[in-house]
């Protein structure tokens, strides 16, 4: 039970409730205190990549959410069988595996939905949220803690990607999940889509101001010094 | 057993991997039948809506055998080759890997209620990866009545607009020949290049000029080919099934009339 002490506050009370207010907080605190996007700065990558347009993000997120809660869950349940020295490469394994499936899913069961992700999908297993969860969080507790985390981190996740998706369509091509928000009344008056939202640069730039918004609302994240 | 132990990590790297090759090899083999079904219906659904027939994937399959009455393959130069099925045997991706003059080009003729349609499928390099398109050409073998493309990776929301209507509707009623008879193909240009209401080109898409130019070269290619094979092989009024059988019909029924005359 070693490996358990490092960040095991959950998994020590045998009888505690499924949902009780410590392990809520597993599924909450990734939403805004804790996000892995604009606090812990991981996955930023694919935040940059596939936010020009709301529908790929949220197809992204469904990937990330199986991957890091399903991985998260069986790392949790062989813990104790990883030796320590190949652990990293385990737990890649298992992140593969599990983006092979979902691809393979995808392209015999939604074919329209896996033309739309193409490369996208491959790109989860570079998320260093999957391998950040496996390592910081399911190796030292119980599956069922380890699940709502994954389903908190993908969360926190999918809500960052679809407010900077949402930015980057309104503003790049006047639409919103594909639908056309902006009136052509306003693109008669001379209104023209900004052509640098489209581009990475500015993905870097939301993100950004996401950051600063968020760190000059939540007192938590404002730094001592 | 020590878990740190060499004789162990080799013994659990060893389990997982096989543990993992083999459940990975058994899902790839229960999704492939489905993978090969969805790939033929979307090849079906995508020969249909060139020719602005949109039916979902169940309906792929029989709306095919109603509408696609025919099917040929030709050479660069408009040899026809025979022996080969158009849409079971001609893989264009396969095709792209050998030179120009030994591809195969395959070409389908559609029969709608509103006239006969040539239907030509494409592919060619984009950015990223792999374009391709179907551009259906009415009777005259000379009009465009729609185009449909796609793409493996294109830049969504630059490159990957060719996928989308506002950049293929510009395609219906433009026209691959000019008023001389001379192959003009349609070009993929810079937005502005062309005088509105020109003929024989499209606007490209800002951004995505590698992905427009991409399409352009394909276009040219497929519709030189394409022209190439209607002039050698004399198809007006196409059958294009047996064109030479055809042409054969045609020459006897002309000695015939020189006889009638004769007498």
């Amino acid at each position: 039970m070693s490996t358990e002490t490092t960040t095991a506050k959950v998994a020590k009370k045998e009888k505690e409730a499924l949902f009780s207010a410590k392990r809520m907080k597993l599924i909450t605190d990734p939403l805004n205190d804790n996000n892995p996007v604009t606090v812990q700065v991981l996955g930023i990558c694919s935040a940059l990549a596939i936010t020009v347009q709301v529908k790929p993000s949220l197809f992204m997120f469904g990937g990330v959410l199986f991957v890091v809660t399903l991985g998260n869950v069986i790392v949790s349940l062989i813990r104790n069988l990883i030796p320590s020295r190949v652990r990293i490469i385990a737990q890649l394994v298992i992140v593969a595996a599990l983006v092979i499936i979902v691809d393979l899913l995808l392209k015999a069961y939604a074919y329209d939905m896996s033309k739309q992700l193409s490369v996208f999908v491959g790109l989860i297993i570079t998320n260093c949220i999957v391998m950040g969860r496996l390592e910081a969080f399911a190796m030292g507790n119980k599956w069922w803690p380890s699940l709502l985390d994954g389903v908190g981190n993908a969360l926190g996740y999918g809500i960052l990607l679809v407010l900077v998706a949402s930015v980057r369509e309104i503003f790049g091509s006047g639409t919103w999940l594909g639908f056309q928000v902006i009136p052509q009344a306003v693109y008669d008056m001379g209104y023209v889509n900004n052509g640098l939202m489209i581009l990475p640069p500015m993905a870097l730039i939301v993100v950004g101001l996401i950051i600063w918004i968020q760190r000059a609302k939540n007192t938590k994240l404002i730094e001592a010094n | 057993m020590n878990r740190e132990s060499n004789a162990y990590i080799i013994l659990f790297s060893a389990v997982m991997v096989i543990v993992v090759g083999v459940s990975l090899a058994l899902i790839a083999q229960v999704t492939k039948p489905n993978f090969i079904k969805n790939q033929r219906l979307e090849k079906m659904q995508n020969i249909l809506s060139s020719v602005n027939i949109q039916v979902s994937p169940s309906e792929a399959e029989a709306a095919y055998e109603k509408y696609i009455t025919g099917s040929v393959v030709y050479k660069m130069d408009g040899t026809l080759v025979e022996g080969v099925d158009a849409f079971e045997q001609v893989d264009l991706a396969k095709e792209l890997k050998k030179p120009d003059s030994q591809q195969y080009f395959p070409l389908y003729e559609c029969t709608k209620e509103d006239g006969k349609y040539f239907i030509i499928p494409m592919r060619g390099k984009g950015l990223w990866d792999a374009i391709w398109g179907y551009v259906a050409i009415k009777e005259d073998a000379v009009t465009v009545a729609g185009a449909v493309f796609d793409h493996k990776g294109e830049t969504p929301g630059l490159g990957a607009e060719i996928a989308k209507t506002p950049f293929q509707e510009q395609f219906p009623s433009k026209k691959i020949v000019d008023a001389t008879g001379t192959f003009t193909g349609i070009e993929v240009a810079k937005a502005g290049k062309h005088p509105a209401g020109y003929e024989h080109g499209v606007d490209g898409i800002s951004g995505g000029t590698i992905t427009s130019n991409g399409v352009n070269d394909m276009l040219m290619k497929y519709l030189k080919a394409f022209r190439n094979y209607i002039e050698k092989n004399n198809v007006l009024q196409p059958v294009i099934q047996e064109p030479v059988i055809e042409e054969l019909a045609v020459d006897s029924l002309a000695t015939d009339s020189t006889t009638v005359i004769a007498e």
